[in-house]
């Protein structure tokens, strides 16, 4: 099944209008009874609308032509992030949520290596998801040597918790995280979704660990978070490089658009919860609606077909299932890899004495909080305390 | 509506998925540990921050020359007027948000009329409750000036004490919350609060301030008897629902 964009004209924007009961007050889903999918999506989709209403705002500064209709647009996808960011339940911890946003960036960029048609983009994602991976392990151990609980009542046994690439071997140079973009002349439409989708999904999990490392007491918790925040912040960087800098403004902003487009489509596909298909389904006519309306803005202006740029069809969405077996053989294959400059090298490749040697030795001179955390930590079902438990039982 | 005792769709345990789990478990058997050491790193770098910690923060100055008097005066006879304050401004802060706390599940009462049974709370119970605790907000707050203190400053034990509370009220104000979890709510608070009375009363006592001590022995009354109403309630809701017969009969309202 796909979706004919030059057949689709969406809701109107006039007609994209909500109540603040509608925006915020309804109930939002269940941490215990609902999929875990259906929270990978919630996540993924705040962190798109998110980035839609940061390129905005960037374009705002750029381009004063076109400073009313993005706030027209703007304001309408404000009340949409809202209404998706506040499905997220108010028993949910902020670790519990970290453990949400690590599953979303460790199975939809997953999803999204798989079906990259780019190779050296695909060796990005596979790249970057191998740290996203540390990262749940790390946050695991928080989880359950701060709070005692367990990192699968979230996961719902869908993700690995185990070692991906060091967290503390991440730390590089900037010169080394920024990447090669895609030719915007070349490059197939599902490249520049993925990008978007990848860089607005790091982007938000950036500013949500700055935004809650701060609410921590404990002191492991507060290192963590900023270090792994700056790891968000390295993430950003590489994405954000993959897209092409000779695009026009508009240009962004149609293929902004057409990612919102493409991301509320596949969520519609997949969803099980009835509620939220709904919710899916009605921003799904919004984005095309969005879509419409910036591509009489873009032909207009640039007097070029937007079907020059966008697809006329969408490509295959992102599969919201387990990707445990593509996962495992990345981290067989690639666990060692590091990035020198604008290349993804074996491990032999980092030089001693190189801009990343160097900063990772300094930055990780007192410490690396990611290894205090998880010092000899393997997940089990429980937590670690129900085995130590039993153990002790047995002694005594 | 549905209850949280009926069988539902909850996925969070390991035998929600018994293929998924045993690959999950197979793939953290598999994976080793990047460090050593357990869970000593993280001790070691608690202890050392707390030992480099100042508290969260200080007592005001005294807000008035009385208050400066009596402060020397206390101080002279070697004991920490400060302390007192500083207490009492946790016990006011805990009575405000009390109020609250009560407010949160009140208003949520009628959507759990359902159930009935004479032995769960009325909006009238809890609306008594309250009124004492609003009460107390008045009897701290005399406290606090007679010893020349300034009852609008969160103290650093207010502060914390706020922060302990910070999951009871949560729990209170969720809709999803069932009258049992809001009832257990208020019992983590009723026995906070009656120990931080008690706890108070000693401790004017042992400062010589025995008009402060008696003024509070009252409210401490009032607090015992809340926690027996609540104890009993939470006791009887979760009793009920579980068709088991009570044992114990309900002590009656004052």
């Amino acid at each position: 099944m796909t979706l004919d964009l030059t057949a689709q004209r969406g809701t109107p924007l006039p007609q994209q209008r909500f109540t603040w009961r509608e925006i915020a007050g309804a109930l939002p889903i269940s941490k215990l009874d609902d999929d875990a999918f259906t929270r990978v999506r919630v996540i993924l989709m705040n962190g798109i609308m998110s980035d839609a209403l940061r390129f905005k705002h960037i374009a705002n500064r750029l381009d004063g032509s076109l400073r009313v209709p993005l706030a027209e647009v703007r304001r309408v996808e404000q009340h949409m992030q809202t209404m998706i960011n506040w499905l997220l339940p108010a028993d949910q911890s902020p670790i519990e949520t970290t453990i949400g946003y690590e599953q979303v960036a460790i199975e939809v960029t997953a999803s999204v290596a798989q079906h990259e048609p780019d190779p050296y983009m695909a060796q990005l994602y596979r790249f970057g998801l191998l740290e996203d991976f540390d990262h749940l392990y790390r946050y695991s151990a928080l989880l359950d040597r701060l709070e005692g609980k367990d990192a699968n009542n979230i996961l719902q046994s869908y993700t690995d918790i185990r070692p991906g690439r060091p967290t503390e071997v991440e730390h590089r140079a900037p010169v080394d995280d920024v990447r090669r973009h895609y030719d915007r002349k070349t490059a197939q439409p599902i490249t520049r979704l993925h990008a978007i989708t990848l860089f607005a999904g790091e982007y938000q999990t950036h500013d949500y660990y700055m935004h809650v490392g701060p609410l921590f007491s404990d002191p492991i918790a507060r290192m963590l978070y900023a270090e792994i925040a700056s790891i968000e912040e390295q993430h950003v960087t590489q994405y954000e490089s993959m897209s092409d800098p000779t695009e026009t403004l508009l240009e962004k902003w149609l293929l902004h658009e057409a990612a919102e487009v493409y991301n509320f489509w596949g969520c519609v596909q997949s969803e099980s919860n009835k509620r939220l298909k709904a919710i899916w389904e009605r921003f799904l006519d919004y984005e095309l609606g969005q879509l419409a309306y910036v591509r009489e803005i873009f032909e207009r202006v640039e007097k070029r077909d937007a079907f020059s740029v966008l697809p006329r069809t969408l490509p295959t969405p992102i599969d919201y299932s387990s990707q445990r077996k593509f996962v495992r053989d990345v981290l067989e294959k690639e666990v060692n890899f590091r990035a020198v400059g604008t290349e993804i090298v074996p491990l032999a490749a980092e030089k001693p004495g190189s801009p990343s040697v160097r900063y990772r030795e300094h930055i990780n001179s007192e410490g690396s909080p990611s290894q205090i955390v998880a010092a000899n930590y393997q997940w089990r079902p429980g937590g670690e305390l129900i085995e130590q438990a039993a153990v002790q039982a047995t002694v005594h | 509506m549905k209850t949280p005792n009926e069988t539902g769709m909850n996925r969070t345990g390991i035998k929600t998925s018994p293929i998924d789990s045993r690959a999950t478990e197979a793939g953290a058997e598999e994976g080793e540990p990047t460090s050593i050491g357990g869970e000593s790193l993280m001790a070691a770098v608690r202890l050392e921050l707390a030992q480099q910690a100042d508290a969260v923060g200080s007592m005001p100055p005294p807000a008035s020359l009385k208050g400066v008097a009596k402060s020397a005066m206390t101080v002279l006879k070697g004991e920490s007027p400060t302390l007192l304050l500083n207490l009492l401004g946790e016990r006011l802060a805990f009575e405000r948000t009390g109020v609250r706390l009560y407010e949160a599940v009140i208003d949520k009462l009628p959507a759990f009329a359902a159930d009935g049974g004479s032995a769960r709370p009325t909006v009238a119970d809890l609306r008594a409750i309250q009124e004492d605790e609003l009460r107390h907000v008045d009897v701290v707050r005399r406290a606090i000036e007679t010893l020349g203190g300034d009852p609008t400053a969160m103290t650093p034990a207010a502060d914390l004490g706020g922060v302990s509370m910070s999951g009871v009220l949560q729990v209170a104000c969720d809709p999803r919350a069932q009258l049992a979890d809001s009832l257990h709510a208020l019992l983590t608070a009723e026995l906070v609060d009656n120990d931080g009375w008690e706890l108070l009363i000693q401790l004017a006592r042992g400062l010589g301030q025995e008009e402060i001590a008696q003024s509070f022995a009252q409210a401490r009354d009032q607090e015992h008897l809340h926690l027996v109403r609540i104890r009993a309630w939470v006791m009887s809701q979760v009793m009920r629902e579980a068709g088991v017969e009570e044992s114990a009969t309900l002590p009656a309202a004052t």
